[in-house]
This record gives structure tokens, C-alpha cells and sequence, in this order.
């Protein structure tokens, strides 16, 4: 809902500001402000780690109660969603690492919570925060670049880590210089490959921001609109949007999950 | 909207959330499902076994039944011979002592009459003597008379 005296455009921008804290100068930016790269996205940096505690919370109240019995509620549903993961990962995953599977799960739920922040009021968090004196408030980590490159920046590390660890230092240069087209042909070899792995972590990030940010900013269009409108239309965008989220943290979860096997591959 | 130094905030989250679901929440909760879905199997494969066995007593029981009629109609079959056999017996034996009882009873009668028709005769004898003396009202030569006598016994 636009407040009075300001324009959608002003609504708008508020409402993609994140709440910024420049380490380089010790003080939040204030909204026309262009910061470096030493910039910390506060808000973004807050619910995701909240979230995080919340998805550590119910899984570990579920693993310390966890009986062979008969589950409970809780345990029965953080079963379903461990079984889910992993059964994703033995699809796809062949060798034997017991990081991939709780990592996958780490990512699919984690990144679900970012994503449902979404599906939150848009005004809801932003008014809170402005109650208490906090002029930006962005609830939706994934629709905050930072947040979902940071994710496939250590994917992309992980990549390489198990590359090094698996094939050795030789191997994996081996690999590098004279897949796929051998050895005489080493340069565009070594070329191709720094495209697909750029364009990795690339692709992760963006796949998950766009979708978020798209959604994200059709809610924020969605409450400029006259009051009848909010239901009729924000109720179905939800609805796909629900389908979105899931989807969206579905197919990062693969895609880590895909890049990690083919690093533990010879191929 | 540029990408700043929240993303390595972000990894650090992550890596630490990361950890602690490795250590913290896969484990339990896998272990505890591996538990369960072994006792499943377990429980199924001697359901299984429960009913192959429940099976065998089953035709077990039938052939024993089977058996066991079988007995108890050859017992009953035999009782029923003995039973006849028995009052066959008893038949026999019935009739062999009537008869037997019957030739002593023929015997004695026999005795009866011999010793009626002896008795008889001495006393014939004794009364033709008498009649005889009577007759005769005087002293004879009884030793002749005796071989005479005899001589008529023997043709009474």
C-alpha cells in the first residue's frame, strides 16, 4: 500500500533497498547512497541466519527425539524431507561422501525459508522495522544477489575442493587441459572448462535471484494496485509463487548436487 | 542491487549451518530411519516366516486329524468285530454247555431209569420168591431155585 507523499516509484525503490552497513566507513548508508564492495546487507544477513537457526532448530528437535518407533509429527515430517534429500542424492551422487546429502538438505530447506519469505505481506516486515526506527528493511534473502551467489560461490568451492581431493592435483589438471577435445587442443580445452565453471556458480545464483527478485517485485506491484485488486490478484500470483519457491530451491539442491558428482567423476 | 560483502557473510552461514546439519541432524535422523526400516524387515520377514510355519502346522493338523479318524474308525471297526466275535463266542459256548447239560441230564435219566429198572427187577425177584414161596408153601432147595431165578432175571 503506497503511504501518502510518495510516489510508486519511491515505494518501489524502498522497497529493493537493503539495509546497508559500509565496514569501510562503520555506518548504515542511507538509501541514495552507492556503496563498495565492503557493503553488508544487514537485513539479508539477518533473516537468513534466523532462518537458518529456525531449519537447525525443528531438524535438531527432530534428530534428538529421533526413535525407530513409531515418529512422531515433527520426526515424521523431517524424515519425509531427509528421505526426499536423500534420495535426490543417490540418483544422481554415486560415490560415497557424507557431506553431500546434509549438505543438500542444508541447501533445499534453507533456501526454501529464503524463498518463502516472499510469500510474506510485502509491507508487513518493512513497516515493523520503520516502527522501530529501522528506515530498510528486505526480508527476502534470495531476492538479494548477494545472497544466492555467496551460496554458489561455495558450491563452486566445494566443486573444486572435492576436484583436488578426489582426482589429485594432476589428475584434475589432467582433466582440465585435455577434456573434452585431448590433448592437442589443450588451450580451447582449458578455455571451455573456465566457461562451464564460470558459468556454474553463474547460473545458480542467477536462476534463484531472478525468479525471486521477478516475484518479489510483482507482490511490490501487486500492493501499489487499489485495495480490491490485492486479493484477486495477489492471492493466484501466491499460489504460483508457491510453486515457484519450492521449485526454485528444488532445482538448486540438484544442481549442487549434479556439479559435486561430476567433480567426484572421472569423465 | 550490486553484490557486496554480504556474500561472504552468507558463506560463512552457510558452511556453519552446513556443519552443524552434518553433525547434528543427518546422523540421528538416518540412523533412526535405517533402524526402523531394518525392523520392518525384519518384522515382515518373520510374518512371513510366521505364516510358511502356520502352513505347515496347518496341513500338520490336517493329516493328523486324518490319521486320527482314520485310528478311530479302525478301533471302532474292531470293537464292533471283537463285540460279534464275543457273542459268537458266548453263542457258542451257550450252546455247548445246553448241551452238555443236556447229555448229563440224558445220563442220569438213563442212570435213573437203570437204577428204577433194577431196582425194579430185585424187587420183581424178590416178590416172584415171595410169590414163589407162596406159591410153593414149602421148603425147596434155594440154590437150585437161584440158578433158576437168575436164569429168569436175565430174561426180564
Amino acid at each position: 500500500m503506497s503511504e501518502s507523499g510518495h510516489s510508486a516509484t519511491e515505494y518501489i525503490i524502498h522497497h529493493l533497498t537493503n539495509l546497508r552497513f559500509d565496514l569501510t566507513q562503520m555506518r548504515f548508508l542511507s538509501g541514495s547512497e552507492v556503496g563498495g564492495f565492503w557493503v553488508l546487507n544487514v537485513d539479508t544477513l539477518l533473516v537468513s541466519a534466523l532462518l537458518g537457526a529456525l531449519f537447525l532448530w525443528v531438524f535438531r528437535i527432530a534428530a534428538r527425539s529421533a526413535t525407530s518407533d513409531t515418529p512422531g509429527h515433527w520426526q515424521n515430517f523431517c524424515e519425509m524431507m531427509v528421505e526426499f534429500v536423500d534420495s535426490q542424492v543417490k540418483d544422481s551422487f554415486h560415490g560415497r561422501n557424507p557431506v553431500i546429502a546434509p549438505l543438500a538438505l542444508t541447501i533445499f530447506v534453507w533456501v526454501f525459508l529464503w524463498n518463502f519469505m516472499d510469500l510474506i505481506p510485502v509491507d508487513l516486515f518493512p513497516e515493523i522495522a520503520a516502527a522501530l526506527g529501522v528506515p530498510y528493511m528486505r526480508v527476502v534473502p534470495s531476492a538479494d544477489l548477494s545472497a544466492p551467489f555467496g551460496l554458489a560461490l561455495s558450491v563452486l568451492v566445494l566443486i573444486y575442493y572435492y576436484s583436488f581431493k578426489v582426482k589429485g592435483f594432476k589428475g584434475f589438471s589432467m582433466e582440465v587441459l585435455t577434456k573434452p577435445f585431448g590433448k592437442w587442443l589443450m588451450p580451447f580445452n582449458l578455455m571451455l572448462r573456465i566457461v562451464e565453471d564460470l558459468a556454474k556458480p553463474i547460473s545458480l545464483a542467477l536462476r534463484l535471484f531472478g525468479n525471486l527478485y521477478a516475484g518479489e517485485l510483482i507482490f511490490v506491484l501487486i500492493a501499489l494496485l487499489p485495495w480490491w485488486l490485492h486479493f484477486t490478484l495477489g492471492w493466484p500470483w501466491a499460489v504460483f509463487h508457491l510453486l515457484i519457491i519450492t521449485l526454485q530451491a528444488f532445482i538448486f539442491m540438484v544442481l549442487t548436487i549434479i556439479y559435486l558428482s561430476m567433480a567426484h567423476e572421472d569423465h | 542491487m550490486n553484490f557486496n560483502a554480504t556474500l561472504i557473510g552468507q558463506m560463512i552461514t552457510f558452511g556453519l549451518l552446513v556443519i552443524f546439519t552434518m553433525k547434528f541432524v543427518w546422523p540421528p535422523i538416518m540412523e533412526a530411519m535405517q533402524e526402523r526400516q531394518k525392523r520392518i524387515a525384519d518384522g515382515l520377514a518373520s510374518a512371513e516366516r510366521g505364516m510358511r510355519e502356520q502352513e505347515i502346522a496347518k496341513t500338520k493338523s490336517a493329516q493328523l486329524l486324518k490319521e486320527a479318524k482314520q485310528q478311530a474308525a479302525e478301533i471302532v471297526a474292531q470293537a464292533h468285530k471283537r463285540a460279534n466275535e464275543i457273542v459268537e463266542q458266548s453263542k457258542l459256548e451257550a450252546r455247548t454247555e445246553g448241551d452238555r447239560q443236556l447229555v448229563a441230564a440224558k445220563a442220569e435219566i438213563e442212570q435213573e431209569v437203570n437204577r428204577a429198572r433194577e431196582q425194579l427187577r430185585s424187587q420183581v425177584v424178590s416178590l416172584a420168591v415171595t410169590g414163589a414161596s407162596m406159591i410153593i408153601q414149602r421148603e425147596i432147595d434155594e440154590a437150585a431155585n437161584a440158578a433158576l431165578l437168575d436164569d429168569l432175571v436175565a430174561q426180564l
